[in-house]
């Protein structure tokens, strides 16, 4: 168990980096506490493997450190990290049985059979696996075999985190929820750090208690999931969040209120410094509007059924405006004016969150 | 122009892949086969396609038997979910593949691969060969590919799971509006319930090689036909308990039980099994009748739009989802509102009852 700690940290694939772009992570200094639940949350190619495997020691960064409880590990390799890794398709010993395959780690250390008995057949009930210990691995379904490799990852002492790269892709939907569930009771109950990969924001939010939000080689932000949903630091993190995301209109700003196409928005952080210059926009989210007699005119375009919740899709010249309502709601087929509401209407500054 | 399964099976070696189905597809909009991995989705499509023979039945397409034509005169197109392109090609070429096979004058398939391009927003990039892609941008170019030629008969093979979730997000709303002016049948397969009720059109929900019901998406949601449909189209999974009905009364446990409302009214007196979704078990009351369920809280998921709350009540483990932030610890009794009049009674052969 430890607290990891990257410190300055920058990485680029090439030998002799120039320009910015030339970095696949630009600076960064994050601690992660340890026993936390983290999700590392961003599109392809916006640096979050690489991130995680500086961690686990398979890339050495160009710049910065790598600490574990305040020990510089660096240049010390991964298997003296003692980081145990689940990989977005199972990995596991076909031929062995479940049993063997959890206790694999175990006996390669030398641990006592006594010792190896009892610890597996805590983790495989822990992972409800206990039925299936003597069954071949190779029979098993996509998520069986998923537990397996998680369960590997859980029988060692020594883990200092235990890292999950896309761990849920290849697992059907209805199957995703129990596996998540588990990891999330898993690690409410023996409190490791976790740091989980994903581009799944469903996945992030409801696993973590901290995610990282990663755009383009930067960290945008860090927060529990309700900060980051309710307080979008950036327009990236309120588009990518949320679904639909957070809907971002380009307006002026006057009087310390959004000025939408003649239309006064009340917004929750009126700007105490100028913002000329800067590109300005209005940020709110589709649970954050409702219809009202009076406000923004648009046009509904589309109403799509979520079973729980309806999207609806409107027009305002030629912004797209989405907004939640209930199944039962009615939707005005014309003259359909939107109020924001003034709690969640952020104004943002060349993306970022207006001071 | 309707695709029609007439009593089609398929057997292989000693193992049925898809038991007898008859089913008439809706022309225009989408028909969506969902199910789990194993369903029976695939073998289904192929079947369609003419890429598999049934063991027993027949195949009609446009009032004619073509069960035994050929896939390569059926103009059927498929789009599989790994992007299928040629690595050699580049865009452009990959998207007028199809079009040179046809023989079509080379202006109009200059024509035709620069408008698909445009809706797919693959102008600037019709020049890349396809390692040079983003997954998205790939599955885009397979997508404009299978939509070049007019196919009679569209088939898509989840064709948006191996995609980033916003890509997905983006993609699942744009195919509807691609098919708005075309005049073909289009299948569309999802394991995916939310993905189901965005897509719309019609569903059917398979199980183990069957069908267990096909009819516009919204209704096979709202009033599935039996247990098992209810299952396969909700994520998270429905929750279900066995109740007993007598005197007016329902039911579920010591401690949980309301007066028969509506439908419930006129269900004989006897054993039931009600099978209620998420999202009508609530931690906040909404003014519906409901009644009230103690919970012991085994995982709660926060997300900041929805709380999901996995929970305990005797022997049942339960779900609850709601808007907004609901906190709650592990462990805590957190009183449940359940909203008795959206459960869906099921007889004892799992058939939907009221």
């Amino acid at each position: 168990m430890a607290r990891i700690t990257l410190q300055g940290l920058r990485h680029s694939y090439l030998a002799n980096p120039q320009s910015e772009q030339d970095w696949a992570l630009k600076r960064l200094d994050i601690e992660w506490e340890d026993g936390g639940a983290y999700a590392l949350l961003g599109p392809s190619g916006c640096g979050k493997t690489s991130l995680l495997n500086i961690i686990s020691g398979l890339v050495r960064p160009t710049e910065g450190q790598v600490l574990f409880d305040g020990i510089d590990l660096t240049d010390v390799p991964t298997d003296r990290r003692h980081i145990a890794q689940v990989f977005q398709f199972p990995v596991v010993y076909d031929t062995m049985s479940v049993y063997d395959n959890l206790a694999f780690p175990l006996r390669n250390r030398g641990v006592p059979a006594p010792e190896v008995d009892a610890t597996v057949r805590a983790i495989a009930r822990m992972l409800d696996l206990e039925d299936m210990l003597r069954a071949r691995a190779a029979g098993l379904t996509a998520d069986g075999k998923q537990k397996i490799s998680l369960g590997r990852g859980l029988v060692r002492a020594d883990v200092n985190a235990i890292m999950f790269d896309e761990p849920l892709t290849v697992i059907d939907p209805h199957l995703k929820w129990q596996l998540r569930s588990k990891l999330k009771e898993l690690h409410q109950r023996i409190a490791r750090t976790m740091i989980y990969v994903t581009h799944d924001q469903t996945e992030a939010l409801t696993f973590a208690d901290k995610v990282v939000v990663m755009h383009e080689g930067t960290v945008v932000q860090i927060g529990t999931p309700i900060e980051l949903f309710e307080r979008p630091r950036h327009t990236f993190v309120g588009h990518f969040i949320g679904s639909p995301g957070m809907n971002v209109l380009p307006c002026t700003v006057d009087g310390g209120k959004a000025i939408l196409d003649g239309q006064r928005v009340t917004v929750q952080n009126p700007p105490t410094t100028a913002l000329d210059g800067k590109r300005i926009e209005l940020g709110v989210r589709p649970e954050f509007i409702g219809f009202a007699s009076d406000g923004l005119p648009v046009t509904v375009v589309k109403v799509s059924d979520a079973g729980r919740y309806r999207i609806v899709e409107t027009r305002h010249g030629t912004d797209r405006i989405n907004l939640l309502v209930d199944p039962d709601a009615v939707v005005p087929s014309d003259g359909a004016r939107l109020r924001f509401d003034p709690a969640y209407a952020r104004l943002y500054a060349d993306g970022w969150l207006a001071e | 122009m309707s695709l029609e399964l007439r009593n089609v099976t398929k057997r292989v070696g000693a193992q049925t892949h898809i038991y007898d189905t008859s089913v008439r597809l809706a022309e225009g909009g989408f028909n969506i086969l969902l199910g789990t991995t194993l369903a029976g989705k695939t073998t289904l499509m192929q079947l369609m396609a003419g890429l598999e023979q049934p063991t027993s039945g027949a195949v009609w397409f446009a009032g004619m038997d073509v069960t035994r034509v050929a896939v390569q005169r059926r103009n059927v197109a498929m789009v599989y979910q790994q992007f299928i392109n040629y690595p050699n090609f580049t865009v452009f070429e990959n998207i007028a593949s199809p079009l040179r096979v046809a023989r079509v004058p080379a202006a109009e398939i200059t024509n035709r691969v620069h408008r698909m391009a445009e809706l797919l927003r693959l102008t600037p990039l019709l020049q890349r060969r396809p390692t040079e892609l983003s997954g998205g941008q790939q599955q885009r170019t397979a997508l404009a590919r299978a939509l070049v030629r007019d196919a009679d008969l569209v088939l898509l093979d989840e064709p948006l799971a191996n995609l980033d979730f916003k890509l997905r997000e983006e993609l699942r709303d744009e195919l509807p509006k691609l098919f708005a002016e075309r005049h073909c049948t289009i299948v569309f397969a999802t394991s995916d319930p939310m993905e189901a009720l965005l897509l719309g059109g019609h569903t059917a929900a398979l199980h183990q090689g069957r069908i267990t019901q096909f009819g516009p998406t919204a209704d096979v949601y709202r009033r599935p036909a039996d247990l098992v449909t209810a299952q396969v189209f909700s994520n998270p999974p429905i929750n279900t308990a066995p109740v007993t009905k007598e005197a007016g009364r329902v039911v579920l446990s010591d401690t949980v039980r309301w007066s028969a409302l509506g439908h419930q009214q006129r269900l004989p007196d006897g054993a039931y099994t009600v099978g209620i979704r998420p999202h009508h078990v609530s931690p906040i009351a909404n003014g519906h009748a409901a009644a009230a369920v103690e919970g012991k809280v085994l995982v709660a998921e926060i997300s900041g739009s929805e709380s999901t709350i996995h929970f305990s009540h005797g022997p049942l483990n339960w779900v609850s989802q709601s808007h907004g932030v609901h906190p709650s610890q592990v462990g805590d009794c957190v009183r449940f509102h359940l909203d008795v009049g959206q459960c869906l009674f099921f007889d004892a052969d799992g058939r939907l009852v009221a």
